[in-house]
């Protein structure tokens, strides 16, 4: 018999964040009342953020699998071959919640949970990526989180000594109170040595490692599995604290374990710690778990089951060792100066036992608190659509070269520079290209392969139609893959949505995932992993649908790749895909007319696919080194970027007829690359194009140090160079006014 | 040349330059955990790599500057054996009392990692042979607490002597405040003992020894220091 204090009421069981019918659902599998640590328990199993229970369904429907792909989603991260024997493992996950309630040690745990997601598979990180989403440069807090969240991941990221090599920041007045800080990890794997969290034989010791436990971030994945009120700032105890030397400590020490053969099955404390963990790690080898929670290290004196059970206290590890392994395992950790407990065993009465000071405190069945986790079919309803825009329909409100130079130097738009800056980009020394591209580029070991990293999504469009934004999200990432060069392989996706008992919100998620879906499986770009962070609202106010997609693509050889400045002057600059001048939720229409409206630009995969293939295999024969995507900002804004990335200027051909110069040079039509070439080269590709039917304009040509557009005086790149670069740093002074949507 | 770095727990960049050693150098350095006693026999070179040893907690390098292997350290130096620290390692040397001076956190308050030009003061060390007088070179820089200070006697003193290392400067070779980037003073990157033996630097030649990967103006420093073990 367990001895049952406190009685478990209704309040408390609210507090737990289980409606009375999942509570219901409880008693009737355990057949008696819960104690309160068993409450506990199944509380963090069962919240959202642990058991997808609104996202399961649909999530099931995403394609995951192909001849490359070696783990799906359901393990810590996924894995793709890459060739040589080679694997890349990855995955990217959120820390909304407690980023912004504790910005630093918010981002820096976040960025703590992937790595050690990506490690605990036996990968050695390689490189981490991050995209992060604020609420408007106007509100009171958005400074203060910029700055403790890139502050944060540095910190982080720069001590463990992981390059952070991209990512994307973002304003929007939508993330006011609830802003976004997804980061990614990638991680390099021999395909024959990967640890994988399933637990094999009855009586192997349960090991715990790594640092001490502590009363730190108890009920966090009940914290992110709820909307924001007034009182969210009395949650910051329950942000944990990041220690990235300890974690570095622990991952030397982890792969030197793994090296020693010791290793059964490993499982990062994450979300809800010990609980989480250790029924994952029975539940997946149908074993049984007892713990014996008197030996598990703790920082503080008189810690509870139930508090050591749900402390997400930071870089700990549980893993199951060969028994004969243990004093080489235990030497190992002592030398690493890192916690070596044996805390349980693994049984075979598929029981989740838990003792505490001699006595029983928790006997639950392992399997259903995993399977028999709530599941919903949540109603939704589909969004109305905005109307098509027609460019007509959109009078410019100023010149073309000043729109250029808002866009150029707008919050969005603008150099972030002021936050890679902080980020250690280089360490490793095969950061091949650095932030500012369109994917970052990353040799393996001495090379001559490569991988590229790219994270993308644009909220907007998911906000005018979620099935065209998921479509948009995805193409997006497969196309700044291509345009270095890249073979796109496998994504991971975070998506951040509201809240999803509500219809329009989970009509947002079931839209982006169907466009999500439709473009993994036209693009044979298959999702291996991810994160579902709901509950994304402050005071009923939720923010733009934000599925960000990680996308990892490879070089066979890593030398041969594409960047995005002009080179030389005298190269003919074309652009490579069809422009409808679609302005409809454009940067120009946003940021230069004031207006947020229409359908965002459709997405044909087919044409996606073969523009992207034909630049691709341009890059890949060598002919064609200066490429980038057109996106955000549209034809002006690349040929901007190239302009200053190469430090040569351009001047361009007449606009064709027919078309508003202003839709033309602003119009975010999708599947389209700028590229410059000397001309013999651009003849030869214009030929060819012509021939693959893919459509190829010449627009000038490359030199000198302004940027011509017709009919438009001259702007000197100082100028263009000096707007882009100087937003962020004079907004983070705070001197700062401009307004982003 | 023999080679070794130490490895500190919170150690990172330990792997960056063994690989410049191996590829600039020919020089397969021995790594040595820091918890030893003793320095490979006959070790011409020891690096103390960059990284965040224990954590920079205390201080940046204040920890590491009493571990175990940094006696054996103090006494290659004192037998005029060659000593390089990068970065954390710079602000070990720092502690350690083998160089003078301490690393303050950077002017701006920020960590910065940027491409960053540096000017080679001289030439004449077993560090910078292969450089030429006063040459510029692109190198890149990493770090939250990397801005050089020292009283005014020390440095009139590391001036006097000719015991600055490199100075942070535009790509013209010229001192100016934006190319200063944490603030140093004289824009001082990088030092000497006074036997000119050891040396300790903030940026990071190591990471730049390759075409495909921002250029090798980093390679000069480890072809040197190879060079002077075959003069030698």
């Amino acid at each position: 018999m367990i001895a049952n204090a406190p009685k478990i009421t209704p309040e408390l069981v609210a507090e737990h964040g289980l409606k009375p019918d999942e509570y219901e659902r409880f008693l009737a599998l355990i057949g008696r009342e819960p104690t309160i640590t068993e409450l506990g328990i199944v509380s963090a199993m069962w919240n959202e953020h642990c058991s997808y229970k609104s996202s399961r369904l649909h999530l099931r429907n995403l394609p995951t699998k192909a001849p490359w792909v070696i783990q799906g989603p359901g393990e810590n991260a996924g894995i793709i071959d890459i060739g040589d024997g080679d694997a890349i493992a990855f995955k990217m996950e959120s820390h909304n919640h407690p980023s912004f309630i504790e910005p630093y040690q918010g981002a820096t745990t976040g960025v703590g949970g992937i790595l050690r997601d990506v490690f605990t598979m036996g990968a050695r990180p390689i490189a981490a990526l991050n995209a992060l989403r604020f609420g408007s440069p106007d509100h009171p807090r958005t400074r203060h989180l910029v700055s403790g969240v890139v502050a944060g991941i540095g910190g982080y990221g720069n001590s463990f000594g992981v390059p952070t090599v991209g990512g994307a920041v973002g304003f929007h007045t939508r993330y006011d109170g609830n802003i976004l800080v997804n980061a990614m990890a990638v991680g390099l794997v021999r395909s024959d040595r990967i640890f994988y969290a399933t637990a094999t034989g009855v009586g192997n010791p349960i090991v715990y490692l790594g640092s001490k436990t502590g009363r730190d971030g108890i009920h966090g994945a009940t914290m992110a599995s709820a909307e924001f009120d007034q009182n969210s700032e009395e949650k910051r105890p329950t942000v944990q604290v990041g220690d990235p030397f300890a974690e570095k400590l622990l991952l030397e020490a982890c792969l030197e374990l793994m090296d020693s053969g010791a290793v059964i099955a490993i499982q990062d404390m994450g979300a809800a710690g010990l609980t989480c963990s250790a029924v994952e790690m029975g539940a997946k080898g149908d074993l049984g778990v007892e713990l014996d929670l008197d030996a598990v290290p703790c920082r503080e004196e008189g810690m509870s089951a139930y508090e050591m059970m749900l402390s997400e206290s930071q870089e700990r590890m549980l893993m199951v060792l060969k028994p004969e392994k243990r004093d080489e395992a235990e030497a190992i950790f002592r030398k690493w100066g890192l916690d070596f407990a044996v805390v349980g065993r693994t049984t075979d009465t598929l029981r989740f036992v838990v003792k505490h000071g001699g006595e029983v405190v928790a006997d639950l069945p392992i399997k259903e608190l995993g399977d028999e986790a709530p599941l919903y079919d949540r109603p939704y309803i589909s969004n109305t659509f905005e109307p098509v825009l027609t460019a007509a329909e959109v009078a410019a409100p100023m010149s073309n070269g000043a729109a250029l130079l808002e866009l150029i130097g707008s919050p969005d738009l603008g150099s972030k520079r002021w936050v890679w800056e902080q980020y250690d980009h280089l360490i490793l020394g095969n950061t091949v290209q650095t932030p500012g591209g369109d994917a970052a580029i990353v040799r393996i070991e001495d090379g001559p392969k490569g991988i590229t990293l790219t994270t993308d999504v644009t909220p907007r469009y998911c906000e005018a139609d979620p099935v065209e934004g998921g479509r948009q999200a995805v193409a997006e990432a497969w196309r700044n893959i291509t345009a270095v060069g890249g073979r796109p392989l496998a994504i991971t996706d975070n998506l951040n949505f509201g809240n999803p008992e509500k219809p329009e919100i989970m009509g947002q998620f079931v839209g982006c995932l169907r466009g999500i879906g439709e473009a993994c499986r036209a693009l044979d770009f298959p999702v291996v992993s991810g994160n579902v962070s709901l509950y994304n609202e402050t005071q009923g106010r939720s923010i733009l649908p934000t599925p960000t997609i990680g996308g990892v693509g490879v070089l066979d050889d890593v030398a041969v790749h594409a960047t995005v400045g002009f080179r030389r002057s005298g190269d003919v600059i074309a652009l490579v895909g069809d422009t409808a001048g679609w302005l409809g939720q454009s940067c120009y229409l946003r940021d230069v007319c004031g207006r947020e409206a229409g359908a965002p630009p459709p997405v044909d995969l087919a044409v996606e696919r073969r523009n992207g293939d034909f630049v691709r295999g341009l890059i890949q024969a060598g002919r064609l080194a200066t490429v980038h995507d057109c996106s955000d900002g549209g034809l002006a804004v690349a040929l901007a970027e190239m302009a200053l990335a190469g430090a040569v200027g351009a001047t361009l051909d007449p606009l064709p007829e027919g078309l508003a110069a202003h839709a033309f040079l602003f119009g975010e039509d999708q599947a389209r690359y700028v590229i410059a070439a000397a001309p013999e080269t651009m003849e030869a590709i214009m030929a060819e194009a012509a021939h693959a039917q893919v459509p190829v304009r010449r627009l000038g040509v490359t030199g000198g140090d302004v940027l011509a557009l017709p009919g438009e005086a001259p702007l000197a790149l100082a100028e263009l160079r000096e707007r882009h670069e100087s937003w962020l740093p004079t907004y983070m002074a705070g001197q700062g006014h401009l307004t982003a949507a | 040349m023999k080679s070794a770095v130490v490895i500190f727990p919170g150690s990172n960049r330990e792997r960056d330059v063994a690989r410049a050693l191996k590829d600039a150098a020919g020089s397969t350095p021995a790594m040595l955990w820091h918890g030893e006693q003793a320095l490979p026999s006959g070790t011409d070179l020891v690096v103390l790599p960059g990284g965040f040893s224990y954590g920079d907690y205390l201080r940046c390098g204040a920890i590491a500057a009493r571990a175990p292997i940094m006696d054996a350290v103090r006494a290659h130096a004192a037998r005029g054996g060659l000593v390089l620290g990068i970065c954390n390692g710079f602000q070990i040397l720092c502690e350690s009392q083998l160089l003078p001076g301490v690393l303050m956190r950077n002017a701006q308050l920020r960590f910065v990692c940027r491409r960053q030009h540096l000017r080679v003061e001289r030439n004449d060390t077993a560090f910078t042979g292969r450089y030429l007088p006063g040459a510029v070179i692109d190198v890149c820089v990493a770090h939250g607490e990397g801005s050089y200070a020292a009283d005014t006697d020390t440095i009139h003193r590391l001036e006097s002597e000719g015991r600055v290392a490199f100075r942070y400067c535009d790509a013209a070779g010229e001192l100016t405040p934006a190319s200063n980037c944490n603030g140093s003073v004289n824009a001082i990157a990088g030092i000497y003992s006074q036997g000119g033996n050891v040396l300790g630097l903030m940026p990071h030649p190591e990471n730049l020894i390759d075409d495909l990967v921002g250029g090798t103006d980093g390679r000069g420093l480890f072809e040197s220091l190879a060079e002077a073990r075959r003069a030698a």
